[in-house]
Protein backbone atom coordinates (compact mmCIF):
# COMPACT_ATOMS: atom_id res chain seq x y z
CA UNK A 1 0.00 0.00 0.00
CA UNK A 2 1.24 3.02 -0.18
CA UNK A 3 1.38 4.45 2.91
CA UNK A 4 2.99 1.30 4.52
CA UNK A 5 2.71 0.76 7.96
CA UNK A 6 5.90 2.12 10.56
CA UNK A 7 5.24 -0.71 12.84
CA UNK A 8 8.20 -2.68 13.41
CA UNK A 9 6.02 -4.96 15.51
CA UNK A 10 3.92 -5.97 12.11
CA UNK A 11 6.18 -6.15 9.80
CA UNK A 12 8.36 -8.79 12.45
CA UNK A 13 5.15 -10.77 12.93
CA UNK A 14 4.02 -10.71 9.23
CA UNK A 15 7.73 -11.80 8.71
CA UNK A 16 7.74 -14.50 11.29
CA UNK A 17 4.31 -16.20 10.40
CA UNK A 18 4.77 -15.61 6.64
CA UNK A 19 6.93 -18.58 5.81
CA UNK A 20 4.59 -20.95 7.96
CA UNK A 21 1.72 -20.05 6.17
CA UNK A 22 3.67 -20.90 2.78
CA UNK A 23 5.14 -24.04 3.83
CA UNK A 24 1.57 -25.36 4.96
CA UNK A 25 0.39 -24.23 1.42
CA UNK A 26 2.88 -26.34 0.16
CA UNK A 27 1.93 -29.45 2.21
CA UNK A 28 -1.50 -28.79 1.10
CA UNK A 29 -0.40 -28.78 -2.76
CA UNK A 30 1.65 -31.67 -2.52
CA UNK A 31 -0.96 -34.06 -0.11
CA UNK A 32 -3.71 -32.76 -2.43
CA UNK A 33 -4.25 -36.34 -3.35
CA UNK A 34 -4.77 -38.50 -0.17
CA UNK A 35 -5.59 -35.76 2.32
CA UNK A 36 -8.29 -32.73 2.29
CA UNK A 37 -7.31 -29.84 0.09
CA UNK A 38 -5.78 -29.41 -3.07
CA UNK A 39 -4.21 -27.04 -5.45
CA UNK A 40 -6.77 -24.29 -5.18
CA UNK A 41 -7.05 -24.56 -1.39
CA UNK A 42 -2.89 -24.46 -1.47
CA UNK A 43 -2.60 -21.73 -3.93
CA UNK A 44 -4.75 -19.47 -2.36
CA UNK A 45 -2.54 -20.21 0.68
CA UNK A 46 0.28 -19.08 -0.83
CA UNK A 47 -1.16 -16.22 -2.38
CA UNK A 48 -2.40 -15.32 1.56
CA UNK A 49 1.38 -15.58 2.32
CA UNK A 50 2.63 -12.94 -0.38
CA UNK A 51 -0.15 -11.24 0.54
CA UNK A 52 0.57 -10.47 4.11
CA UNK A 53 3.80 -9.43 3.23
CA UNK A 54 2.69 -7.08 0.43
CA UNK A 55 0.42 -5.16 3.09
CA UNK A 56 2.34 -4.47 5.96
CA UNK A 57 6.03 -4.25 4.27
CA UNK A 58 6.99 -1.32 1.75
CA UNK A 59 7.23 -2.00 -1.90
CA UNK A 60 11.25 -2.25 -1.98
CA UNK A 61 10.68 -5.02 0.14
CA UNK A 62 8.13 -6.84 -0.85
CA UNK A 63 9.69 -6.58 -4.88
CA UNK A 64 12.71 -8.82 -3.24
CA UNK A 65 9.95 -11.54 -2.08
CA UNK A 66 7.94 -11.83 -5.53
CA UNK A 67 8.00 -9.44 -8.52
CA UNK A 68 5.39 -7.97 -9.71
CA UNK A 69 6.24 -8.83 -13.06
CA UNK A 70 5.97 -12.41 -12.59
CA UNK A 71 2.39 -12.07 -12.32
CA UNK A 72 0.77 -13.11 -15.48
CA UNK A 73 3.77 -14.81 -16.57
CA UNK A 74 3.60 -17.65 -14.19
CA UNK A 75 -0.17 -17.86 -13.76
CA UNK A 76 0.17 -18.51 -17.63
CA UNK A 77 2.35 -21.02 -16.52
CA UNK A 78 -0.16 -22.78 -14.54
CA UNK A 79 -2.35 -22.98 -16.96
CA UNK A 80 -0.02 -24.15 -19.74
CA UNK A 81 1.14 -27.02 -17.12
CA UNK A 82 -2.62 -28.36 -16.63
CA UNK A 83 -3.53 -27.89 -20.72
CA UNK A 84 -0.52 -29.78 -21.60
CA UNK A 85 -0.83 -32.60 -19.39
CA UNK A 86 -4.54 -32.73 -20.96
CA UNK A 87 -3.10 -32.18 -24.16
CA UNK A 88 0.22 -34.97 -24.13
CA UNK A 89 -2.44 -37.92 -22.60
CA UNK A 90 -4.94 -36.99 -25.66
CA UNK A 91 -2.05 -37.02 -27.87
CA UNK A 92 -0.78 -40.50 -27.11
CA UNK A 93 -4.32 -41.92 -27.35
CA UNK A 94 -6.20 -41.05 -24.37
CA UNK A 95 -9.06 -38.74 -23.31
CA UNK A 96 -8.24 -35.35 -22.22
CA UNK A 97 -6.45 -35.54 -18.76
CA UNK A 98 -6.52 -39.35 -18.84
CA UNK A 99 -3.17 -39.92 -16.77
CA UNK A 100 -3.28 -43.59 -17.74
CA UNK A 101 -1.27 -42.69 -21.04
CA UNK A 102 1.21 -39.83 -20.09
CA UNK A 103 4.64 -40.97 -20.93
CA UNK A 104 6.13 -42.11 -17.24
CA UNK A 105 7.46 -45.52 -18.80
CA UNK A 106 9.71 -46.17 -15.77
CA UNK A 107 6.98 -46.36 -13.14
CA UNK A 108 3.86 -48.61 -12.56
CA UNK A 109 0.81 -47.38 -13.85
CA UNK A 110 -0.22 -46.33 -10.30
CA UNK A 111 2.23 -44.33 -9.48
CA UNK A 112 1.92 -42.39 -13.70
CA UNK A 113 -1.44 -41.57 -12.31
CA UNK A 114 -0.47 -40.75 -8.90
CA UNK A 115 1.91 -38.18 -10.68
CA UNK A 116 -0.51 -36.71 -13.32
CA UNK A 117 -2.61 -35.79 -10.34
CA UNK A 118 0.38 -33.88 -8.75
CA UNK A 119 1.34 -32.10 -11.55
CA UNK A 120 -2.02 -30.88 -12.66
CA UNK A 121 -2.63 -29.70 -8.82
CA UNK A 122 0.66 -27.63 -8.97
CA UNK A 123 -0.21 -26.22 -12.46
CA UNK A 124 -3.80 -25.23 -10.44
CA UNK A 125 -1.61 -23.86 -7.36
CA UNK A 126 0.93 -22.13 -9.42
CA UNK A 127 -2.12 -20.56 -11.24
CA UNK A 128 -4.13 -19.23 -8.41
CA UNK A 129 -1.75 -17.99 -6.54
CA UNK A 130 -0.41 -15.41 -9.05
CA UNK A 131 -3.46 -14.53 -10.09
CA UNK A 132 -4.62 -13.86 -6.71
CA UNK A 133 -1.32 -11.60 -6.27
CA UNK A 134 -2.27 -10.39 -9.78
CA UNK A 135 -5.49 -8.68 -8.50
CA UNK A 136 -3.93 -6.92 -5.84
CA UNK A 137 -1.42 -5.63 -7.53
CA UNK A 138 -3.84 -4.26 -10.45
CA UNK A 139 -5.79 -2.91 -7.94
CA UNK A 140 -2.50 -0.72 -6.14
CA UNK A 141 -1.69 0.32 -9.72
CA UNK A 142 -3.18 3.34 -10.87
CA UNK A 143 -2.50 4.73 -7.14
CA UNK A 144 1.05 6.84 -8.43
CA UNK A 145 -0.49 8.02 -11.30
CA UNK B 1 -19.57 -32.25 17.90
CA UNK B 2 -21.86 -31.33 20.92
CA UNK B 3 -24.69 -29.42 19.97
CA UNK B 4 -24.36 -26.42 22.72
CA UNK B 5 -21.01 -25.78 21.07
CA UNK B 6 -22.95 -25.58 17.35
CA UNK B 7 -25.65 -23.43 19.03
CA UNK B 8 -23.12 -20.80 20.65
CA UNK B 9 -21.75 -20.72 16.53
CA UNK B 10 -24.46 -20.31 15.02
CA UNK B 11 -25.52 -17.73 17.20
CA UNK B 12 -21.98 -15.69 16.62
CA UNK B 13 -22.60 -16.59 12.90
CA UNK B 14 -26.17 -14.39 12.78
CA UNK B 15 -24.95 -11.88 14.78
CA UNK B 16 -21.93 -11.15 12.65
CA UNK B 17 -23.67 -10.81 9.87
CA UNK B 18 -25.96 -8.79 11.06
CA UNK B 19 -23.51 -6.05 11.96
CA UNK B 20 -21.43 -6.88 8.44
CA UNK B 21 -25.21 -5.57 7.09
CA UNK B 22 -25.64 -2.95 9.20
CA UNK B 23 -22.86 -0.74 10.89
CA UNK B 24 -22.03 2.33 9.52
CA UNK B 25 -17.68 1.81 9.06
CA UNK B 26 -16.98 0.06 6.58
CA UNK B 27 -13.65 -1.14 7.70
CA UNK B 28 -15.77 -2.72 10.67
CA UNK B 29 -18.38 -4.12 8.48
CA UNK B 30 -14.81 -6.19 6.81
CA UNK B 31 -13.86 -7.43 10.26
CA UNK B 32 -17.17 -8.80 10.81
CA UNK B 33 -17.15 -10.32 7.51
CA UNK B 34 -13.99 -11.98 8.05
CA UNK B 35 -15.43 -13.22 11.38
CA UNK B 36 -18.89 -14.69 9.86
CA UNK B 37 -16.65 -16.47 6.82
CA UNK B 38 -14.40 -17.86 9.74
CA UNK B 39 -17.46 -19.14 12.17
CA UNK B 40 -18.70 -20.69 8.85
CA UNK B 41 -15.93 -22.42 8.20
CA UNK B 42 -15.67 -24.15 11.96
CA UNK B 43 -19.30 -24.80 11.04
CA UNK B 44 -18.36 -26.81 7.50
CA UNK B 45 -15.83 -28.64 8.96
CA UNK B 46 -18.01 -29.72 11.62
CA UNK B 47 -20.44 -31.09 9.26
CA UNK B 48 -18.23 -33.42 7.65
CA UNK B 49 -17.00 -31.03 4.61
CA UNK B 50 -13.48 -30.59 5.26
CA UNK B 51 -12.90 -29.37 1.80
CA UNK B 52 -15.42 -26.53 1.64
CA UNK B 53 -14.92 -25.27 5.15
CA UNK B 54 -10.93 -25.10 4.08
CA UNK B 55 -11.37 -23.02 0.81
CA UNK B 56 -14.26 -20.80 3.11
CA UNK B 57 -11.26 -20.43 5.94
CA UNK B 58 -8.72 -19.20 3.05
CA UNK B 59 -10.59 -17.43 0.23
CA UNK B 60 -13.61 -16.08 3.15
CA UNK B 61 -11.49 -14.90 5.44
CA UNK B 62 -7.70 -14.31 4.68
CA UNK B 63 -7.88 -12.95 0.70
CA UNK B 64 -11.35 -11.59 0.48
CA UNK B 65 -10.76 -9.22 3.78
CA UNK B 66 -7.38 -8.05 1.93
CA UNK B 67 -9.03 -7.02 -0.97
CA UNK B 68 -11.71 -5.26 0.54
CA UNK B 69 -9.25 -3.34 2.23
CA UNK B 70 -7.83 -2.30 -0.12
CA UNK B 71 -10.87 -1.05 -2.23
CA UNK B 72 -11.69 0.90 1.33
CA UNK B 73 -8.71 2.77 0.83
CA UNK B 74 -9.11 3.30 -2.63
CA UNK B 75 -12.40 5.10 -2.49
CA UNK B 76 -14.20 7.72 -0.59
CA UNK B 77 -17.45 8.18 0.84
CA UNK B 78 -19.12 10.96 -0.95
CA UNK B 79 -21.77 12.17 1.68
CA UNK B 80 -20.36 12.54 5.06
CA UNK B 81 -22.67 11.37 7.01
Amino acid sequence: MKQSSDSPIILLLSRVISPYIMLFGLYVIFHGHYSPGGGFQGGAMLAASILLIRISAEEKVYELQFKKSFDIPLGALGVLIFLGVGLIAMLLGGNFLDYHFLPMDWMPKADVRAMGILLIEVGVGLAVMTILVAIYDNLLEDEDA
Amino acid sequence: MHWELELVLYLFLIISAVVSLYVKDLLTAVVSLSVFSFILAMLFVSMGAIDVGFTEAVIGAGVTGVLYIVLIYKTSRRSND
